[in-house]
């Protein structure tokens, strides 16, 4: 076939005919159309998108192709449906006979079907969906003339086990389509060749292209006449100020870092939105009706505003943005460049955006993060191999399609480049998980999953139970959520809410959800039930958004910036506080590490100015406190933030030094890790992506409260009797790698090196003071809280005034 | 061995931390809902093959009960078995512990919606069962007096005291066991079919290291979150 390195005809006077002229890069991407794996790194506005479809749109203009082309996969649903239409413009324009769809978890099962039957020249989708497709018997027939795969926002797809899902599926694909070309399609990233790596076929090159970055940033921190608050994260305080940038600007996005967050600061944006300005609400939480209004809104330039999360992240074409803002610290620096980059999306023209941050200690965050973007310091930490409970669902999907062999399975799996390195062991022990269980204890012969055949193929012992791995397909760990609709027939979908937190409703409470006050009714067949009497004040619906932790690149330049001796460019509000904090304590700093105890409410409190991010903080303060319980100081509790650990308990704290003992610190973990909370939940997570675990059932959905206490039963039997398990090996290094990120304890302990400040206070000081505001406090098990449980049961039968009804005695025997 | 009395029809009735109650007058550990060989169930009729390791848990669990109380009878009030292929496919090794333990000691099985008829098993098996004042069935039944049942996996938390735990619910005229098997799920103790049964003034006891005895909440009221 003709393969186009120049534009056919058409394209240039399409391009002329629009007075624009093309991107080198993109004229680059034509070039190397041939490269079997090729990365384009572009800043937002750059042609990105058109770039990676130039050559395919050059291919299938003279309509010889016959079937599926090309794939392209985005992070997004959204971003699919977007493309599409965007895509379809030039296409029309032109008079190309190409056909373009996508295909996600909204698209309708009628469409579904058609699709296999009969797939379009590109079709448009996300990892899950196309890993769903090559599950499928008729996936070869499917994917037989795939040439090209183009994977968008590559960047957000390869930080976790999306991505890695992802490459699995383009192995198996390019078994059925043997030449098949990937390009790769990312905003700036810190490191280029490691995203490549992962892309290209090992141990096959891929090759890079770097479109010109454009000019830097136009960004800034909002100044407000009140000051940010203490602790918490909303940014509520400043509503009129942004408001007041909206009504200056054409249109803006207000970033926010967790769904919960967007909530409660759109309602109170409402409240203050005296000029009716129109402003939408969007995030993933949202019901896709009331999300596809909010996009088609914004598209037709009616929205001035839209408040957002992640969600908004990657490549939807808004258009005229010509505002960010992002409310919160960014605590990434690469992500924070990224989001700006969704700021005016015209190429070579700066993006604007206004830093808010959300509490004190954020202000000297967001300065620090401001220095970061002007130095062009991009923060990233190197990513570990490709995990093995995606390597287990992968080996169940392909179980799924029919037979297959191991050996080729294994080859396959090795070409992709996060798991070069696996050893044949390796996959013989996710193998032997997905066939048998895996357990010491050899049980189930009867009930394998799969069989091995005679002639040496694998395949599922029940053919029924595609079914059931298929509807579980997927690595996004969602919290369980139940969707939220208006009462009565044909109630409206509004979104969607923690089960948690549907729990913890009764009738007649209020809550926010896409903006609106609702009032809780029922809930019936898993399904929250609401009406619009919104009487009371709203409660907040809880929505465990992952939070991520300040970059460590990010943490060192907040601790120099502390060690400075004034602070001008912060506000009077910020600068007196630090100016307090060195007065009456001391300044935190990247050598030592600070100690402050004091007493506070009846407790001994406790503080660690570690800065070490939140979920090593948090880890930080499960062995402080497990080390503080063996020496007798009964901790009750305490509270992570990405900068602290502050420690409440019975009994003050005299001596921290022993408690940085490094050895005793990772001995310590050890042991820990196994009983703990974090590796409870990484457990949970990992079990259901290895399909030990099924979320979803066919037509009973298990309620999550279940889930969850069978997982952590599930984790406690086989810690118990099985320690070995392939399950709970991957467990812990996931933990340890992610949610206990012992890593930056490692680094914290590196650069302090066992030099401890204690500072005793007669109250809190003013960096301590901040935590004791912080929420997500964690309670600590222990001989303490044992003895309040107590106390509380005494309290609760005197309350109550049954003691009195010939009480049930305790005997100790 | 740590254990909370309670004074219930005239008897006295001990729960353990466990779950367990013990009954030292009739020298009796009554026990409810084991749910064994749940996961050979379940991998026979999901294709899931969780660890098969619950069998051993409470059945170890069940002979340290045995051990701490030196009951000489034991009374299981239905579910025992998570279904009765369960029951005949227990592992040799499972099968053969659960022998050991009812070896010498008078064993009452009592049927559950889960194990409705006899397994292969020795002991005697009972649809229900009364014994003095006391009258032991799977499933609760409205107005009756001196019951102890089952079924219901009651599980309850304490404000502040971290997430719930199985436990015992009593009033003066029944009392409902939590589930005793490793693999089991539970019912918050406030549900609408639990609050049913249950009348007023009633107890719950928690399980753990030490049995905890709490007021069964009174329904509705506020939801204060109290700080420790």
């Amino acid at each position: 076939m003709l393969r186009m390195t120049a534009l056919p005809p058409q394209f240039e006077d399409w391009f002329a005919r629009r007075g624009w002229s093309i991107h080198p890069h993109q004229r680059e991407m034509l070039a190397r159309a041939d490269a079997p794996s090729l990365m384009l790194i572009a800043p937002t506005g750059g042609g990105k998108t058109l770039a990676g479809f130039l050559p395919t749109l050059a291919e299938l203009a003279d309509g010889a192709h016959k079937g599926l082309h090309t794939l392209y996969v985005s992070p997004l649903k959204a971003l699919a449906t977007d493309i599409r239409r965007n895509l379809t413009i030039p296409v029309e324009e032109m008079g190309l006979p190409v056909r373009i769809e996508d295909r996600t978890g909204d698209t309708k099962q009628t469409a579904k079907k058609r699709q296999r039957a009969d797939p379009p020249h590109i079709l448009l989708t996300t990892p899950e969906s196309l890993a769903l497709m090559v599950s499928y018997e008729d996936a070869p027939r499917i994917f037989a003339g795939l040439k090209r795969v183009v994977v968008d926002e590559i960047h957000a797809l390869a930080e976790g086990k999306r991505g890695d899902q992802l490459m699995l599926t383009l192995g198996r694909l390019e078994t059925l389509a043997p030449g098949l070309r990937r390009v790769g399609l990312s905003a700036t990233v810190d490191d280029p060749e490691a995203l490549a790596a992962q892309l290209a076929r090992a141990p096959k090159p891929c090759e890079i292209i770097e479109a010109d970055p454009g000019p830097d940033p136009d960004i800034s921190m909002l100044h407000t006449e009140a000051p940010p608050p203490w602790a918490g994260a909303g940014g509520g305080y400043a509503v009129r100020e942004v408001l007041e940038q909206v009504r200056k600007h054409k249109t803006t996005l207000i970033f926010h870092n967790t769904r919960a967050q967007a909530e409660i600061f759109f309602h109170k944006l409402w409240l203050a939105n005296e000029d009716d300005l129109p402003i939408g609400i969007h995030h993933g939480s949202l019901s896709r009706q009331v999300r596809e209004n909010v996009e088609a809104a914004m598209v037709a330039g009616e929205l001035r505003a839209i408040v957002c999360t992640g969600s908004l992240d990657l490549g939807i074409d808004w258009g005229d943005v010509d505002l960010v803002i992002q409310i919160g610290a960014p605590k990434n620096v690469k992500r924070l460049v990224q989001r700006i980059g969704r700021a005016n999306h015209r190429y070579n023209a700066p993006s604007k955006a206004i830093l808010v941050p959300a509490n004190r200690f954020e202000v000297v965050e967001c300065m620090a993060a401001l220095e970061a973007v002007k130095a062009h310091e991009l923060d990233g930490a190197p990513k570990g191999p490709g995990p093995l409970d995606v390597l287990c669902q992968h080996i169940m999907i392909t179980a799924c399609a029919g037979p297959f062999d191991e050996d080729v399975l294994f080859a396959e799996v090795k070409g992709v480049g996060a798991y070069a390195g696996l050893s044949r062991a390796q996959f013989d022990d996710c193998l032997d998980f997905v066939a048998t269980g895996g357990y010491a204890l050899r049980a189930y012969d009867k009930w394998k999953r799969l069989l091995r055949r005679p002639d040496g193929l694998w395949q599922l012992r029940d053919p029924r139970a595609a079914l059931r791995i298929r509807m579980n397909i997927g690595t996004i760990q969602d919290a369980d959520l139940l969707k939220v609709r208006m009462r009565g027939a044909g109630g409206r979908p509004l979104g969607e809410v923690e089960e948690g937190f549907a729990a913890t409703l009764t009738k007649g409470d209020t809550f926010l959800i896409g903006g609106q006050v609702v009032r809780y009714e029922s809930l019936r067949e898993m399904t929250v039930e609401v009406s619009r009497r919104a009487d009371r004040e709203p409660r907040i619906a809880t929505y465990a958004g992952a939070k991520m932790p300040t970059s460590a690149q990010l943490a060192h330049r907040i601790l120099d910036d502390l060690q400075r001796d004034d602070w001008p460019e912060l506000p009077r509000h910020t600068r007196d506080w630090l100016h307090l904090q060195r007065r009456v304590s001391k300044m935190p700093e990247r050598g030592r590490i600070l100690v402050e105890t004091f007493p506070h409410e009846g407790r001994h409190h406790a503080c660690f100015h570690t800065f070490a991010g939140r979920n090593a903080q948090q880890t930080l303060g499960l062995l402080l406190t497990r080390r503080m319980e063996t020496l007798g100081l009964h901790p009750l509790g305490f509270v992570a933030t990405d900068y602290a650990t502050l420690v409440w308990g019975l009994d003050e704290l005299t001596d921290p030094e022993p408690l940085f003992a490094a050895r005793e610190l990772r001995e310590g973990l050890e042991t820990w890790l196994t009983g703990n909370a974090v590796m409870k939940r990484t457990f949970r997570g990992v079990a259901t992506i290895a399909g030990l675990i099924e979320k979803n059932l066919p037509q009973i959905r298990k309620t999550g409260r279940q889930a969850t206490f069978s997982s952590d039963i599930l984790y406690d039997t086989l810690t118990k009797y099985d320690p070995e398990h392939l399950i709970l090996r991957v467990t812990r290094e996931q933990a340890m790698r992610g949610l206990v990120d012992f890593a930056r304890v490692e680094e914290m302990l590196e650069r302090t090196r066992g030099r401890v400040d204690l500072v005793r206070a007669d109250r809190p000081t003013p960096l301590a003071a901040a935590m004791l505001l912080e929420r997500d406090r964690v309670p600590v098990a222990g001989a303490g809280r044992e003895r309040l449980a107590e106390e509380e049961a005494a309290r609760l039968l005197k309350e109550s005034g049954l003691a009195q009804f010939g009480a049930p005695t305790v005997a100790g025997v | 061995m740590t254990g909370l009395e309670i004074p219930f029809r005239g008897e006295t009735l001990r729960a353990l931390g466990s779950g367990a109650l013990h009954w030292a007058a009739r020298d009796l550990l009554i026990v409810s809902d084991l749910h064994l060989g749940k996961s050979e169930r379940t991998a026979r009729r999901r294709g899931t093959m969780l660890p098969p390791y619950e069998t051993r848990a409470t059945l170890e669990r069940l002979a340290a009960d045995l051990d701490a109380s030196g009951a000489g009878a034991v009374l299981c009030l239905g579910d025992s078995f998570d279904d009765l292929d369960a029951a005949r496919g227990l592992d040799g090794q499972d099968r053969d512990h659960l022998l050991s333990l009812i070896e010498g000691r008078g064993w009452h099985w009592v049927e559950g919606n889960h194990d409705p008829g006899p397994a292969d098993l020795p002991g005697e098996h009972h649809a229900e069962l009364t014994l003095g004042p006391l009258t032991f069935r799977h499933i609760a039944e409205q107005g009756a007096v001196g019951e102890l049942s089952g079924h219901y996996h009651p599980k309850l938390g304490l404000p502040g005291c971290g997430g719930t735990r199985p436990c015992l619910l009593f009033d003066t005229d029944r009392m409902i066991l939590p589930a005793y098997g490793a693999y089991t799920g539970g019912m918050p103790a406030t549900a609408p079919e639990l609050r049913a049964l249950i009348g007023q003034p009633a107890f719950a006891v928690l399980t753990g290291t030490k049995p905890l005895l709490v007021p069964y909440p009174a329904r509705a009221a506020g939801r204060g979150r109290r700080r420790f």
